[in-house]
């Protein structure tokens, strides 16, 4: 066992535990960081969209030197059939602002830039060292980790769990259960790299404008899943993704979805002739509010996905997790600067500074969205797309049909597929959920 | 006991693109990790100092990243390490290098105690010279064991050492007297996982920084590309064999059917060698 002593021990080395440990080493306190991966980024994956607010507030002046790719003045929503795409496109030079407000960036570079940071505040990182368990006193309070390295022991105040998404330390202490196959969801992804010109050229951009495409329809097979498509300076981004209770309803594939995805007739153009380079998996947290679990206790608390904080219905998880992680740092710090105890009754203050936050009340509002999209998911993905492809071609195809006998078959072909109630029930349930 | 290991930070191989068209490797954004030779070397030096005491400095030239290797070397266990850099070290070739690295030994004698034994590893991955260590003894003055598989017996009362040396043919027992260097085989130990007081001590240990000046050079026109007299002049990518192997029926006479089957293959040779056997 180590003797010495740390204010905090964060595990992880992902956004909420970067974020976390930065707040508390510019706070003063004395900080471990342990991350299993070779360095910080080499575990993570995500799409991935940075949101500029949430990183300002860790590291304000970031765009100096931070590895961003483009930064995004377009926005595509497609609803997909098999053939087609209805798309709702916005894009805004607004967005060619000063200090733009999303940006695509690449996790393995980003984070590693992260990691310079947290290391320049302070903070010991230990990398390639997986933390095996908590240890914990008589009473199961925790007072540090255990590591696969010999004499790996240590102790700490506090411990914050930044694990990811499966929980794996929190449900092995018995402080929380694992994720459930309907609350999560599984996204594989593909970096296909083309030249910048080649990019620009596809998705009409100049310099460093991005563009994000995200889609829904037949591409998931009637799960409840997304595709996305994110321009990099010199990669494209592109997965799908579905619920994993889904997966193990329907025994689809996750790459005979990617590959289907890819193969779209509105998705080949975008990446034809480019080399995949990379590909890579991730557990996503769809559980919403309701999912949440205790998010802290005696000598610990838990940030990021391994809280299970993903806002699903706006893909935002990344700026939840550095939310959480420096709010959890902030809330240790005023316990601590009281020379209070690192318990659960103390520490209940990172739960109340959370609840006020976006955080969470983004969540509440659409506590019901995911149990809707999961239990209609075959209406909302599958039939609903079909019929809108449909109304959109009958809308536009010139043959001779008068006008009024056209809008009637489009509204037929509702009626018929989901009945009116079934029509209004969809629209209240949706309604309902997204207030 | 002072041991000092040499290591290099080299492109991960595993991960390397070649240029398409100027055939340089590229080497941004490749991952950087120890020359796997030098861990082999690295683990021989542990081992040495678990057992007989000690201390095991780890010494390496490159650019300021080189400190990722110099901590993961602590990392191993390592007690010390030494960081060489300078931008008058750029482009060095081997003989450069050599004199670098063998300057800062001299000077990590002066400064911390004098090595009994220096190690590097068999080559590295992205030079795959091999004389690098043999260069450092002779301008060190010391005694050579290459290609080493194991360190036998180490008497540092009698200061001898007993290396096994695999040659061809079998193994070579040798013995010489301290100090000495020391390159070591690939395959003969497996680094060790360090302990987390190592790990600990890792993160945080200060490394040690020359410039060329602060390490001892004195003559700086040795160094880097002004002291290398190797000239890279040309990079390429062998192009794929194109010619097959040609199959000979087994005749009569196999060995002149042979000897035929090359004078029809390569016309000229048969004029060459009447030339050259004139003489005879």
């Amino acid at each position: 066992m180590i003797d010495e002593r740390f204010d905090a021990i964060v595990v992880g080395a992902g956004m909420a535990g970067n974020a976390a440990a930065l707040t508390m080493a510019k706070r003063g306190l004395k900080v471990l960081q342990l991350e299993r991966g070779e360095y910080s980024g080499s575990k993570n994956v995500q799409g991935a969209i940075l949101y500029a607010d949430m990183l300002e507030k860790l590291v304000p002046d970031f765009r100096e030197d931070a590895p961003l790719e483009r930064h995004l003045v377009e926005q595509r929503f497609w609803m997909m059939d098999d053939r087609s795409h209805t798309g709702l496109h916005y894009r805004s030079d607004d967005f060619n602002e000063e200090k733009p407000n999303r940006y695509t960036i690449i996790r393995a570079q980003f984070d590693k830039w992260f990691s310079s940071k947290v290391r320049e505040a302070g903070v010991t990182v230990l990398c390639e060292t997986t933390v095996t368990e908590l240890a914990q006193d008589a009473y199961g309070k925790v007072i540090g980790v255990r590591t696969d390295r010999l004499g790996g022991e240590i102790h700490a105040d506090v411990v914050v769990l930044a694990e990811g998404v499966n929980g794996v330390l929190g449900t092995r202490a018995g402080l929380r259960e694992r994720p459930k196959p309907d609350k999560v969801a599984l996204a594989v992804k593909e970096m296909h790299f083309l030249p910048r010109e080649t990019i620009e050229a596809r998705f009409n951009l100049k310099g460093d404008e991005g563009v994000v495409i995200e889609a829904v329809g037949t591409i998931s097979g009637g799960m409840t899943g997304m595709g996305f498509i994110y321009a990099n300076k010199e990669c494209i981004s592109l997965g799908i993704g579905c619920l994993v209770a889904d997966f193990q309803r329907t025994g689809q594939t996750p790459y005979g979805l990617l590959d289907r995805f890819k193969r779209h007739p509105s998705v080949a153009p975008l990446i034809e002739g480019s080399e995949v380079k990379e590909y890579s998996a991730h557990l996503i947290p769809e559980g919403g509010y309701k999912a949440i679990p205790q998010l802290f206790g005696e000598g610990w608390v838990v940030v990021g996905d391994a809280a299970q904080l993903n806002n699903a219905i706006h893909r935002e998880g990344s700026n939840l997790a550095m939310t959480s992680g420096r709010i959890a740092g902030e809330a240790i710090f005023q316990v601590k600067s009281r020379r209070d105890p690192m318990t659960a009754e103390n520490l209940a203050l990172y739960k109340k500074m959370l609840d006020e936050s976006f955080v969470i009340k983004d969540l509440k509002k659409y506590k019901d969205m995911p149990a809707l999209m999961h239990t209609q998911s075959q209406n909302f993905f599958l039939t609903y797309p079909q019929l809108v492809s449909k109304a959109m071609q009958n809308f536009l195809r010139v043959d001779g049909t008068p006008k009024v006998e056209k809008e009637k078959s489009s509204l037929r072909s509702f009626i018929e597929a989901r009945s009116w109630t079934g029509l209004f029930g969809d629209a209240f349930r949706f309604a309902r959920a997204w207030r | 006991m002072h041991i000092v290991v040499c290591i290099k930070q080299v492109p991960d191989s595993a991960q390397i693109r070649v240029h398409p068209v100027t055939n340089t490797i590229m080497r941004q954004g490749v991952p950087t990790i120890i020359n796997p030779y030098d861990l082999f070397a690295l683990e021989a030096a542990l081992e040495l100092r678990d057992k007989l005491g000690g201390e095991v400095t780890v010494l390496t030239m490159g650019p300021a990243s080189a400190e990722d290797s110099l901590r993961k070397a602590l990392t191993f266990g390592a007690d010390r390490a030494v960081l060489l850099t300078d931008r008058f070290f750029a482009g060095a070739d081997t003989l450069a290098t050599s004199y670098a690295l063998a300057t800062a030994i001299r000077k990590i004698g002066t400064e911390f105690a004098t090595p009994d034994i220096v190690f590097t590893g068999k080559q590295t991955i992205d030079g795959d010279t091999a004389q690098v260590g043999p260069g450092i003894a002779k301008r060190l003055g010391l005694l050579q064991l290459t290609y080493v598989a194991k360190i036998s017996k180490l008497d540092l009362e009698a200061r001898t050492i007993e290396a096994e040396r695999r040659a061809e043919g079998g193994v070579q027992v040798l013995q010489t007297r301290l100090p000495c260097l020391v390159t070591m085989l690939e395959a003969t130990n497996q680094i060790r996982r360090g302990a987390m007081k190592d790990a600990l001590r890792a993160a945080r240990a200060p490394i040690v920084k020359w410039s060329a000046q602060e390490a001892g050079v004195e003559d700086i026109s040795k160094c880097g590309l002004r002291g290398s007299p190797t000239i890279v002049k040309r990079v390429f990518a062998p192009s794929p064999r194109t010619e097959k192997a040609t199959f000979i029926e087994l005749a009569e006479q196999p060995a002149e059917a042979l000897i035929e089957a090359i004078f029809q293959r390569q016309p000229n040779l048969e004029a060459e060698l009447a030339t050259l056997a004139r003489g005879y």
